[in-house]
């Protein structure tokens, strides 16, 4: 039987009475959560991300991605319209697009050439009428019953969409005011992609959606910026959850009294940080927006988070490959208009997160701790409380984990849990 | 055309380099530079692609002293080790002292608990200063095959 509802799981889940201050550790161990998740969230009314719209600029570009496990390529087509299909032939159902990346005039089937147009609907199909009068289809076959199955595709600032659920609001409203401002704050302009990278790291995707909404590990975990003495002037923040408690932004703002005139007329490196490294270039900075905020992470539901670590833009998506396995899509962004200078900056501060990140490269590792620490427990629960029980925006502090409550107090929500 | 004895003593120059790594001399890692060496990890699709960021990046020795002091002191890992692996270099345009060459690597690399996998494999894309008593490398692009890492990378390669 299908599992489509929480109540379909053969082993019972009821979410303990103290609330989202208690997570249990079968929910990111459970091979039926994690198929339930398929159901309720990848299937459910979420947009997921596919892809930057720049990485299908032109008609024909596709690009091959998954929604939850479920493989589907997102392509361009003749009119500029963007399609997002399930990467599946409505025949047999093999693989139709191969390649992760390319530009096709249509999408053909290498099996046995069924073939469709970019708009995912089937134009003809090999040996239709068969070979010299024999075999061939059956009179009432009509290739506008087949098709590859198409997702609902919608772009905001640059970043492409897709949902399987007619019942997704719109992706304003998905967001909300808060996290939609914010997202246009960091893509008002034209993308450019510096480069990308992938991590697979060896724990439940969930883990990693905590991990990007954990202020409280900060530094304490990461301590890069304390061993070389780097003089933060980045000291005040905040959270701010989004209504629905799904998304969230974490911010750090540099102090103000600290602009120097020397600074300001000289932009670009007017926030060159003191420290005690030997390549003091490696936090070349300028401020990019006149809001104060040097340091964000803002994550969107279910499973990407958005960096703006001093000039570092980067898309972060991470893709569930199984019950414990994520793999983790770096995409490091600059823009369009940037100068030479300014993308150098940019290249050069990829060196602070992504797989070989000096600040940030233990995350590799510390979700693949919490995977096999909990093994064996599933009825034990991690304690969540730093910041207080509930799941509200903490404007002032960022020592709590009120972002990782509202995550599952969305993710309770979404999965029908009681 | 570099004679045999040049030759010979940058084929002994990268054995030592990974030799390093793989000994845990990581403190001597930026000795194997030029003063204002570039050092990249980078991915071949990335460098087909012409993206110029990759995996990591150093600007001179002292960028690389900092990524050595920040694993020894900063930075958290569960403990492994490299095992590197290296194919024949061949060698291509020399001028002003500085000789391209490639060579192909293979990083097998090994946890505390035993488990043993490929970590890594690609292409040194080199440019070696053979102009003073040692060789120096002026310029190493680290071309990974895949773009997907492992858990983490904090050894360099």
């Amino acid at each position: 039987m299908a599992l489509r509802t929480a109540e379909d799981l053969i082993e019972p889940f009821h979410w303990p009475d103290s609330g989202v201050s208690r997570v249990p550790f079968r929910l990111i161990s459970d091979p039926e959560i994690y198929a339930l998740e398929q159901e309720r969230i990848f299937k459910g009314p979420v947009w997921n991300y596919l892809c930057l719209e720049i990485e299908i600029s032109e008609p024909g570009d596709f690009k091959t991605t998954t929604v939850g496990e479920i493989p589907v390529v997102a392509v361009r087509d003749e009119n500029g319209d963007i399609h997002c299909l399930v990467n599946r032939c409505a025949h047999k159902g093999a693989l139709v697009c191969l390649q992760e990346s390319g530009n096709a005039k249509a999408l053909t089937c290498v099996y046995h050439a069924w073939t469709y147009g970019l708009d995912g609907r089937l134009k003809g199909v090999a040996f239709r009428n068969g070979i010299q009068g024999k075999g061939g289809m059956p009179d009432d076959f009509d290739v506008a019953d087949h098709r590859l199955q198409p997702l609902k595709v919608t772009t905001f600032c640059g970043l492409v969409f897709a949902t399987f659920s007619d019942e997704t609001p719109p992706i304003e409203d998905f967001f909300g005011p808060q996290m939609s401002r914010f997202l246009k704050r960091n893509f008002g302009k034209k993308l450019k992609l510096l480069g990308t990278q992938s991590q697979v790291i060896h724990n439940n995707w969930k883990l990693y959606a905590e991990n990007v909404r954990d202020s409280y590990h900060a530094t304490l975990l990461h301590t890069f910026y304390t061993t070389f003495k780097v003089n933060r002037l980045d000291m005040d923040g905040g959270i701010i959850l989004a209504d629905d408690k799904w998304h969230h932004i974490s911010y750090a703002k540099r102090h103000t009294l600290t602009e120097d005139e020397e600074y300001a007329q000289a932009k670009v490196h007017s926030a060159q940080y003191n420290s005690e490294l030997q390549g003091p270039q490696l936090l070349g900075a300028w401020d990019e927006f006149d809001d104060g905020v040097t340091h964000s992470i803002q994550t969107l539901f279910p499973n990407i988070a958005i960096q703006f670590t001093l000039n570092s833009l980067a898309v972060r998506f991470f893709a569930p490959r199984g019950v414990n396995e994520t793999e983790l899509f770096w995409n490091f962004l600059g823009y369009e208009d940037d100068d030479e200078a300014q993308t150098r900056m940019r290249v050069m501060q990829g060196n602070l997160t992504g797989a070989a990140g000096l600040v940030a490269l233990e995350d590799g590792c510390i979700n693949e701790f919490v995977q096999r620490g909990t093994h064996g427990h599933p009825d034990r629960q991690a304690f969540v409380e730093m910041g207080g029980r509930e799941a509200e925006s903490s404007e002032n502090s960022r020592a709590t984990e009120a972002a990782i409550r509202g995550f599952w107090d969305g993710y309770k929500r979404i999965m029908g849990f009681q | 055309m570099m004679d045999a004895e040049t030759r010979q003593s940058v084929g002994d120059f990268l054995a030592a380099y990974g030799h390093a790594i793989d000994d845990d001399a990581l403190e001597t890692w930026p000795d194997f530079f030029t003063e204002d060496a570039l050092y990249q990890i980078t991915t071949r699709e990335n460098m087909e692609a012409g993206r110029p960021l990759g995996v990591m990046l150093c600007e001179g020795r002292g960028m690389m002293a900092d990524r050595i002091k920040a694993l020894r002191t900063a930075n958290i890992y569960e403990p492994h080790t490299y095992c590197h692996i290296l194919g024949p270099t061949v060698f291509g345009e020399e001028a002003a002292g500085v000789v391209a060459a490639r060579t192909n690597f293979h990083v097998v690399r090994t946890m505390q608990n035993g488990r043993m996998e490929t970590f890594a494999a690609g292409k040194y894309l080199d440019r070696i200063d053979i102009s003073g008593d040692a060789p120096l490398l002026a310029e190493r692009r680290v071309v990974l095959e895949s773009r997907r890492v492992d858990i983490l990378l904090v050894f360099p390669l």
